[in-house]
């Protein structure tokens, strides 16, 4: 065994993983709202109006942050996913499930800000073009793999099928990302790339990748704290959680 | 690798290569019919068969635009090789202007195109209104075609 | 500050998205709590009984 999965193998030991996340989470949440905090700020009050659509472009400070972390989320539970499918390593299954219900929340706030921005600029709520259209497929398929991992009984059994449904359906991400170019849609282009330079102002970008920075601190801070539920529940029969439950219970009540 | 892992991860990458080709298919099958417009130069070329109900897009051209009575509007698409002049009695979103990019749903009428819906495209620039000025300025003062759809440098 | 809450005009449109991220973020937030704190009590209540059959027995 090499010294890359022997650090996996203690990272993804429950009762470290349970430890660690235990400490990081409230510093990652502080840190998601400070910046987070900071580039709101920036995006509605610094950041000054466009050209074309004035005051109403400033949704894009969430809408863009949400739609990257909608396919993020989905590449980072796909990968937690094939871990799961194939090594069989708890965290990895535990890790692909907590991170369906949150990348299914940034889905859904992309749809619906973008609807609400579609609405004065474009003239409409909603079309049936390519990007919305495999953005609401992104949905649909965090919903299916959340869908299916409530639905049977036996956790691991339940993670491992919903993993391998998350897996397939990794084929969608390059279609949501290039269906601008691949199609005809209402949707514009691309602004920020990562290749060549972006078609947006320096004044209005910072505000935008701070938003982005936040959202992913957010994403990680939301998933270990959803982890580290799933670990004690699966792990109930362990001494180790004994003592924490009975450390905890207490301060509960 | 234990031999059981390896057969998964053979299995799944089997499994993965085949989504990506039968999605590969169907995208390249839809792209005929997943038409979602067609430009005024291809409605002149005839692709779209009669009395259908399609969507056209294109630039509002410079100047074309004339108001009439009430809501009635009329103006012409252009996508720079063809122009089609566009009826419509609605309300128009707020990006709707001069060399904006629009798309119109309806169906042809005669020689012109009859719309039930006008809907704007924006472009995925944005710039501070005050740089935009300053830029269409120098491009005036240079003899550059100043284009709403100039992307910032 | 009017100017500011106005957005040029597009006020219901600007904030009402602002509005749908912010309790997109808070339920995101509450969820894993409220399930946290439902499995800790769970367990305790089980060890609970666990410890209490085992003293009874001996």
């Amino acid at each position: 065994m090499n010294t890359l999965s022997l650090w996996f193998h203690k990272f993804g030991s429950p009762p470290t993983f349970y430890r660690l996340s235990r400490l990081l989470c409230p510093w990652l949440f502080a840190a998601a709202c400070l910046i987070g905090a900071v580039g709101l700020y920036a995006g509605l009050v610094l950041a000054p109006a466009d050209y074309q659509q004035s005051d109403a472009y400033r949704i894009i400070f969430i809408h863009v942050p949400c739609a990257w972390m909608s396919l993020f989320a989905y590449i980072f539970m796909a990968a937690n996913a094939f871990i799961a499918v194939v090594w069989r390593i708890k965290i990895s299954e535990i890790l692909a499930m907590t991170s369906a219900p949150v990348g299914a929340m940034f889905t859904a706030v992309t749809l619906l800000t973008g609807a609400i921005w579609g609405k004065p600029m474009w003239g409409t709520w909603w079309t049936w073009d390519a990007r919305l259209t495999s953005e609401l497929v992104l949905l649909f398929l965090y919903l299916g793999v959340i869908g299916l991992y409530s639905a049977i009984e036996d956790r691991r059994q339940a993670a491992r099928a919903a993993s391998f449904l998350g897996l397939i359906g990794i084929v969608n991400v390059p279609i949501v990302h290039f269906s601008v170019n691949w199609w005809n849609t209402l949707h514009q282009g691309s602004t920020v790339r990562l290749l060549g330079p972006s078609r947006i102002d320096a004044s209005m970008l910072w505000p935008l990748l701070l938003m982005a920075l936040a959202t992913h601190i957010w994403f990680f801070a939301s998933v270990l704290a959803r982890s580290r539920t799933s670990v004690l529940e699966q792990e109930s029969g362990k001494e180790w959680v004994r003592e924490i439950v009975q450390a905890q219970g207490v301060r509960h009540g | 690798m234990t031999p059981t892992r390896k057969r998964r991860l053979i299995m799944i990458g089997a499994i993965l290569i085949a989504a990506a080709a039968a999605t590969t298919l169907i995208v390249l099958a839809l792209q005929q019919n997943m038409t979602y417009l067609f430009t005024p130069s291809e409605i002149l070329a005839g692709k779209v068969p009669d009395g259908a109900r399609f969507r056209i897009g294109g630039m509002v051209k410079q100047g074309s635009v004339e108001r009439g009575q009430s809501l009635t509007v009329a103006f012409v698409v252009t996508d720079g090789d063809g122009d089609m002049r566009v009826e419509y009695n609605g309300i128009l979103p707020d990006l709707f202007r001069d060399n904006q990019s629009v798309i119109a749903t309806g169906s042809m009428q005669g020689n012109h195109f009859l719309a039930t819906e006008v809907l704007a495209k924006h472009d995925e620039n944005y710039v501070p209104r005050d740089v935009a000025e300053a830029m269409s300025k120098a491009h005036r003062k240079h003899d550059v075609p100043v284009e709403a759809d100039k992307p910032t440098p | 500050m009017d100017d500011f809450l106005a957005m040029g005009g597009y006020a219901t449109y600007v904030w009402s998205s602002y509005a749908i991220f912010v309790v997109g973020l808070l339920i995101d937030y509450l969820a894993p709590r409220w399930r946290n704190r439902r499995i800790i009590s769970e367990l305790h209540g089980r060890f609970a009984r666990q410890k209490k059959k085992t003293e009874t027995a001996t």
